[in-house]
């Protein structure tokens, strides 16, 4: 299917179709505000909950417009790792183990949310290979030929799907079962980040000079010298968390790096959306 | 660097948070169209001329060590128990930062310092966040852990981390106040990163193991009862959690 066309496809069955769309006109707005140009590509992750909402209406829709969402991040995830793995270029058998590792349990994450999305009587999203341009535009074109710059995606694919997941559980908190599904796929991509930085820290491929790069992250500081993936860190530097000042919190001596490294900051689905945009091909 | 490892003497400086949030059932009756607000707590001044000298009740803000501590209920008691665990967490990293074990390296030393402060910062947030309702100190029992050995500490390290993600993961669910579960979410992926370091350093690859991730690609979550009895080998302050939110 050409993504492009489904909103053509839509009007011609249904030309009120903007109407009924109403409730998400600030996520269309969203999309109009992508570097001034529309990103047709990216509707897809929208038009699974802008179809629910208009269409649907059933209480869960909400909490389904999220899981599609999760999805979508999932399957950046998994097919990014089955190319990766395939590449030729992995080093070592210790990275090689650690990659598979990590595609598995996204290739799990996304089995495993189509069957929930399924039990709450929605339709799950669906992409393959052939939905994703990994080289983002041209952004990053080496990236399953340069093992340093496939590992600078990864570590930002995971950073941003911890901060994915953390953005949405206040949307899924009304039910028990899908808000403790949520984190506990959540804490596995904060452990596939933490890995991957291990990985480029002792790699050393593209960590800007001077930068010393840890399982954590450090302010809004990515450890990739590239501008590229700044959205993916930007409000990371925070060290404030509920009107509490954490940096020498009650006298002791907790620097600011550590301050913000204590806590993980969260990202909108705009954000997000705005992030994976490129990645679609 | 050198690290301020002593209790402050002054902890009179209590905050009461800002509480005004979403409740979830609340959010549920709503179905999402309209906030509810609801107010949790209300703040007391701390009397430092009332403080019985055992506290077997939940908090009057006395830091100092107690033989039993009773978390509470609601929010305020998922933030105690939360507490609790952070409170051991610390103690532990600052215990192994104190006279460190031979065989750890410079990278090794520099993520376990790392990691302690980030568990200093997590302890002081809630002892602020909870304030006059917080639990007291709970009485550290690290006597299974031999502090003189790589291999112990980081057995310790790595079941205390990864305890810490199951403990957060499955806690999600019983908090009301969703500033509280973003909170919550925004330590648990720091827990898992601890987790993560800590498992490469015992055994590089280990980072999300079969040993802890299902096979639906799931981290383990737990509840309070189980979290505690586990993390009572650890203290012997006894942790009463009976009036916990069970939902």
């Amino acid at each position: 299917m050409k993504f492009s066309n489904i909103i053509e496809e839509i009007e011609k069955t249904d030309p009120e179709v903007y109407a009924k769309l109403d409730t998400r006109r600030s996520a269309m707005k969203s999309f109009l505000n992508f570097s001034g140009k529309l990103s047709l590509a990216a509707l897809p992750v929208a038009i699974g909950g802008m179809f629910n909402k208009a269409y649907a209406g059933s209480p869960t829709s909400a909490i389904t417009d999220v899981l599609n969402f999760a999805l979508t991040l999932e399957y950046i995830e998994s097919e990014f790792y089955k190319k990766a793995v395939v590449s030729g270029i992995i080093p070592t058998a210790a990275a090689m183990g650690a990659l598979t590792t990590i595609k598995n349990h996204e290739v799990a994450h996304v089995a495993f949310l189509r069957s929930v999305i399924t039990s709450l009587g929605d339709t799950p999203v669906s992409f393959t290979a052939a939905s994703f341009d990994f080289t983002a535009k041209g952004t990053f074109p080496t990236v399953f030929t340069d093992y340093g710059v496939m590992l600078a995606v990864a570590q930002t694919f995971e950073d941003t799907g911890v901060r994915a997941y953390k953005g949405q559980a206040a949307n899924v908190y009304s039910s028990n079962e899908v808000l403790r599904a949520a984190l506990q796929i959540h804490s596995v991509e904060a452990r596939h980040a933490a890995h991957l930085r291990e990985m480029r820290r002792r790699s050393g491929l593209l960590v800007p000079p001077g930068v010393l790069l840890q399982p954590w992250i450090t302010l809004n500081q990515s450890g990739i010298a590239t501008h590229a993936v700044d959205a993916s860190y930007a409000g990371e530097e925070l060290t404030t968390q509920a009107g509490i000042e954490i940096t020498n919190l009650n006298g002791f001596a907790i620097a600011a790096n550590e301050a913000s490294e204590a806590f993980d900051e969260p990202l909108t689905k705009d954000q997000v959306v705005a992030i994976v945009t490129p990645f679609f091909a | 660097m050198p690290k301020n490892v002593s209790e402050p003497s002054d902890l009179v400086n209590l905050e009461t948070p800002p509480v005004n949030a979403v409740s979830r059932k609340n959010f549920l009756t709503y179905a999402g169209l309209s906030a509810s607000l609801i107010l949790l707590g209300t703040a007391c001044k701390k009397d430092p001329h009332n403080i019985p000298p055992y506290d077997h009740g939940h908090g009057h803000g006395d830091d100092g060590p107690k033989e039993v501590v009773n978390l509470g209920s609601g929010d305020i008691g998922i933030l105690n128990y939360a507490y609790a665990l952070e409170q051991l967490e610390a103690a532990f990293y600052t215990k192994v930062i104190a006279n460190p074990c031979s065989g750890l390296s410079t990278k090794e030393m520099e993520y376990l310092k790392d990691i302690r402060d980030h568990e200093i910062g997590h302890r002081e947030f809630f002892k602020n966040a909870i304030g006059d309702q917080r639990i007291g100190g709970l009485i550290p029992n690290f006597s299974s852990i031999n502090f003189n050995s790589r291999t112990s500490v980081l057995n310790a390290a790595k079941a205390f981390e990864d305890l810490g993600v199951s403990a957060y993961n499955g806690a999600g669910e019983l908090i009301q106040n969703t500033t509280y579960l973003l909170i919550a979410g925004k330590i648990v992926s720091v827990e898992a990163r601890h987790a993560a370091a800590i498992r490469d350093m015992l055994e590089y690859g280990s980072f999300a193991d079969s040993s802890v991730i299902d096979a639906n690609g799931l981290d383990a979550a737990r509840k309070p009862a189980d979290v505690l009895a586990i993390a009572g080998n650890f203290t012997y302050t006894k942790i009463i959690a009976t009036n916990l939110p069970t939902s």
